[in-house]
């Protein structure tokens, strides 16, 4: 662990994969970029790979001050223990105050093993962050400027806010897709710093033998609209509506795992915690009923829309228009309406 | 020769099935209602040793940290075919974040002795961090391999396993000794064998005894139960059950590394999610009320 350094910069772990940054850390640049500010210090970006040197810019433009890269044929695909080394190394030398990861099977993987290097905190899955003074309620000590860890925990079933006093760095990893992806500025400055870090063989203790990589055929975290369906749709043929009402809006298709578990789409589809997380402008809930592990994935939208002939269904809560009724008469009303105003 | 395991385990509230008589009056969750169940990926965790051993031999050895009432899962674990069971129980391991808890598991870990894999769940679902595993490793000095979805082969003490990374998959090869994390694609966990059941089923640690006699005997003295528990601990310590209960002496543990002072992160709020209904507008089921929405979405560019 390192003591508490108020100088110290933000991070973030930048994900790449064949030459390509993942979005989920691009999301971070962002919200890294927002606390570094408030906080009055320099934001940089945590880089290993091989050949990676035009993502340097990239980041810069999402928002770093400084792109720390360790650029080695041995980083060129993940594996834990050597991607772990270069991390903590450079946490040792540049003392950063915060550290942020996506929640990915990549950064859940890495994150806490450097945690654990570090002795450092880490905490997992975080849906928001915030920095707020915050009083240790044990010894009543005032901490300026903490970092709080904002994240569903107990099955979805609260909110824990976590904080580290003074073993830091303080760590997070964070779910894709819950903080915007801001628009790049192409125009921003920054400094690419090269980094050189000993990589013992000892430390490449996997060896690659086979690997495959399914295209993505479903792009939920993309769509402004979703159109969502449940299992009180009743049945394969009848969720063939949902996805008539993504057709005529131009959304993408979602689904609850009771839709998934009764098999009327494939799991690809589905939405919240066991699924993925989606924010997109416009949900569209159609015989959901909104248990908590659904409602994790999809309450950040910025419009929901229920229906549900169930009106006690939980989906209400979190919905600011609800339809109470049948999916299979208020859906074709929607499609109608949509079509009348072309 | 063959190979040995110690499989991680851990006792979880059933968080996934918050039914209507565990929610409280105000909305939130009433933990004390919700059954204490087997952390579901843990049993796949346990299903893979069992079929190395079953397969090349050696042993399989279970660990929990938890209260004395997290020998449930231990027992389970005897009754589908572990070789010994190990419950690390100790106040000053409570309020343990994920760093020191993986301290306290690497420390019982080393105390077992040699071992070629440890396997945990993926996650647990009362936490669902899926930390615990890879800083169990990076405490052990071992590789890590995460989201086991097959176990491929294994030969010359080298094994190859099949995991999910989230966008497809990859075969990797391992030298031993390695930790893996197990997820519940990669086997169907055997069911309880009854005449293990039968033979083990009385299999307990001493810290369950106390409280298994306050329960049976609520009527008695003190002194009464007190002469029970000590004739139940002579009696059970004549057995020789393939249980264990540990603390944090017995693991060597540097006390400054466990529980709330080894702990970087604190709790400092927890709210429940309560229920509300906060602009809300309801929407009639007719063709009217429909295209009046459909109007109004379109009027502030929600839709295009």
């Amino acid at each position: 662990m390192i003591p508490v350094n108020r100088q110290g910069e933000v991070w973030v772990f930048a994900e790449q994969e064949d030459g390509r940054l993942h979005d989920v850390s691009l999301e971070l640049c962002g919200k890294a970029r927002e606390l570094a500010d408030r906080i009055g210090v320099r934001m940089g970006a945590v880089l290993p790979g091989a050949g990676v040197r035009d993502l340097c810019l990239t980041l810069i433009g999402h928002g770093a001050d400084v792109v720390y890269t360790v650029d080695d044929k041995r980083l060129a695909h993940y594996q834990t223990s050597p991607y772990a080394r270069v991390v903590v190394e450079l946490i040792k030398k540049h003392q950063p105050q915060i550290v942020m990861y996506g929640a990915t099977p990549l950064g859940r993987d890495l994150a806490p093993r450097v945690a654990s290097a570090a002795q450092a905190g880490m905490t997992a899955d975080c849906t928001d962050l915030d920095i707020s003074d915050v009083t240790d309620p044990k010894t009543k000590t005032v901490h300026n400027n903490l970092l709080l860890q904002i994240r569903p925990a107990f099955g979805g079933n609260i909110i824990a806010t976590i904080v580290n006093y003074d073993m830091w760095p303080q760590m997070a990893t964070v779910r894709e897709g819950v903080m915007p992806l801001e628009p790049a500025d192409p125009g921003r400055k920054g400094e690419i710093v090269e980094e050189k870090i000993e990589i013992d063989e000892s430390l490449l203790a996997l060896k690659l033998i086979e690997r495959h990589l399914q295209p993505k055929t479903v792009n939920l975290k993309g769509a402004r609209v979703i159109v969502a369906g449940g299992g009180g749709i009743g049945g394969k043929d009848s969720f063939k509506l949902v996805h008539e009402l993504a057709g005529a809006i131009g959304g993408a298709v979602g689904a609850s795992r009771a839709a998934v578990d009764s098999g009327y789409i494939g799991k690809e589809h589905q939405i919240g915690q066991t699924g993925t997380t989606v924010r997109p402008a416009l949900y569209i809930a159609c015989g959901i009923s909104g248990a908590v592990q659904h409602r994790a994935g999809m309450e950040e939208s910025a419009k929901i829309i229920a229906i549900n002939t169930d009106a006690d269904a939980p989906i209400f809560s979190v919905a600011q228009y609800g339809i109470v009724g049948d999916v299979k008469q208020v859906v074709p009303m929607m499609i109608k309406a949509l079509r009348e105003r072309k | 020769m063959g190979y040995h395991s110690i499989v991680c385990v851990k006792q979880v509230p059933d968080t996934a099935n918050v039914t209507a008589e565990a929610m409280k009056e105000d909305g939130t969750v009433n933990r004390a209602a919700l059954p204490a169940i087997f952390n579901p990926e843990d049993l796949h965790a346990l299903e893979t040793a069992l079929e190395i051993r079953d397969s090349y031999g050696g042993t399989v050895t279970v660990l929990s940290m938890g209260p004395p009432k997290a020998a449930d899962v231990l027992r389970d674990c005897l009754y589908r075919g572990a070789d010994r069971a190990i419950l690390l129980t100790d106040r000053r391991a409570a309020a343990s974040d994920t760093l020191a808890t993986s301290y306290i598991i690497a420390q019982a870990i080393r105390a077992i002795g040699p071992f070629d894999f440890v396997f945990c769940g993926r996650q647990a679902i009362d936490g669902d961090t899926a930390q615990v595993g890879p800083q169990t490793a990076e405490k052990l000095g071992i590789p890590q391999v995460t989201y086991l979805d097959e176990l491929v082969s294994i030969s010359d003490r080298k094994v190859r396993v099949r995991r999910n990374i989230g966008h497809g998959w990859e075969i990797v090869e391992a030298r031993l000794p390695v930790l893996m994390t197990v997820i519940e694609t990669a086997n169907v966990p055997r069911p309880r064998a009854a005449r293990r059941v039968m033979r083990l089923k009385r299999a307990r640690v001493p810290a369950e005894i106390p409280m298994e006699v306050r329960r049976e005997m609520p009527e008695t003295t003190d002194e009464e139960r007190q002469a029970e528990v000590e004739r139940r601990l002579a009696a059970l310590g004549k057995e020789n059950f393939p249980i264990e209960q540990w603390d944090l002496d017995r693991i060597g543990a540097d006390l400054d590394r466990c529980g709330l002072a080894g702990s970087p992160t604190k709790v400092f709020r927890v709210q429940a999610i309560v229920l509300t209904k906060e602009g809300y507008t309801e929407i009639p089921p007719t063709e009217d009320g429909v295209r009046k929405l459909i109007q109004e979405l379109i009027v502030d560019h929600t839709l295009g």
